[in-house]
């Protein structure tokens, strides 16, 4: 039992300092995410059973490489926002919450920084 | 009374609710959203293995054209058209429009036959 109010408990737990940023994002991402996810889908059925020549010939064109590093990085970002809500919104204590939230973070940075490289190999190949 | 003692509303799928178009939309939106999450893995090992050379590319191709990995590409297709379709429904809704229930059900089911004719359109284009 605790003698603070509950007002004492979240005064200075407050603003984070960067309101509406996180929702902002989120849809930024989604918005860029339509054309892209489209000419991805397009493209993807234009060379997915071609050979290994066609493919790198395809990627290897600076708008195609261009566009797909894009898309790499807007759908990263736009998962870890995404993920975040989830765990939010049902992952409980809160230390079991920041653990997923950084987790699930480090990896799709790294899945990010993984695929982009793949990317700009075949690209500057 | 303490914040973590005070009665919650219950969560919208389970026992205490009707399934209706809207919770059930909502929650099929976050389910194909971690399920895409998942599915990058594939992407970046399709990617990863494309810059290791023509042999590990080819040997990619085999893991994805095979049953499982089709099936996993169906799935991550359909997924992904309906988050695509239900996400523009999301910004019509973050623009002000489209609130009213009918109007909410009634795009609810173009979301829905969208994704699922898309995903098609796309399997048979993509067939061999």
């Amino acid at each position: 039992m605790s003698i603070r109010t509950p007002l004492g408990f979240v005064r200075g737990l407050g603003s984070a300092k960067d309101g509406t940023h996180h929702w902002w994002m989120q849809r930024v991402t989604s918005v860029a995410l339509v054309p892209l996810i489209l000419w991805f889908v397009i493209s993807l059925l234009s060379v997915s059973r071609a050979d290994y020549e066609a493919f790198q010939h395809w990627l290897s064109h600076p708008v195609n490489a261009g566009l797909m590093v894009a898309l790499l990085t807007a759908m990263f970002y736009h998962a870890n926002l995404g993920m975040q809500v989830i765990y939010e919104d049902y992952v409980r204590p809160e230390s079991k919450k920041f653990i997923a939230v950084l987790v699930t973070q480090f990896v799709l940075f790294l899945l990010g920084a993984i695929s982009i490289v793949a990317v700009l190999k075949i690209a500057l190949a | 009374m303490s914040a973590n003692k005070r009665p919650l509303s219950p969560f919208m799928i389970g026992p205490y609710y009707k399934p209706q178009m809207t919770s059930i939309l909502s929650i099929t939106h976050r389910a194909t959203g971690a399920g895409l999450v998942v599915g990058t893995l594939l992407l970046v090992y399709w990617l990863a293995s494309a810059a290791l050379g023509p042999e590990a590319y080819k040997h990619a191709q085999t893991v994805l054209g095979s049953m499982l990995g089709q099936l996993f590409m169906f799935l991550w297709t359909w997924a992904l058209f309906y988050h695509l379709a239900n996400g523009v429904r999301h910004l019509f809704w973050d623009a002000g429009r489209g609130f009213e229930l009918d109007e909410a059900t009634k795009s609810g089911w173009w979301v829905v036959w969208s994704s699922i004719i898309l995903t098609f359109l796309c399997w048979l284009i993509a067939a061999p």
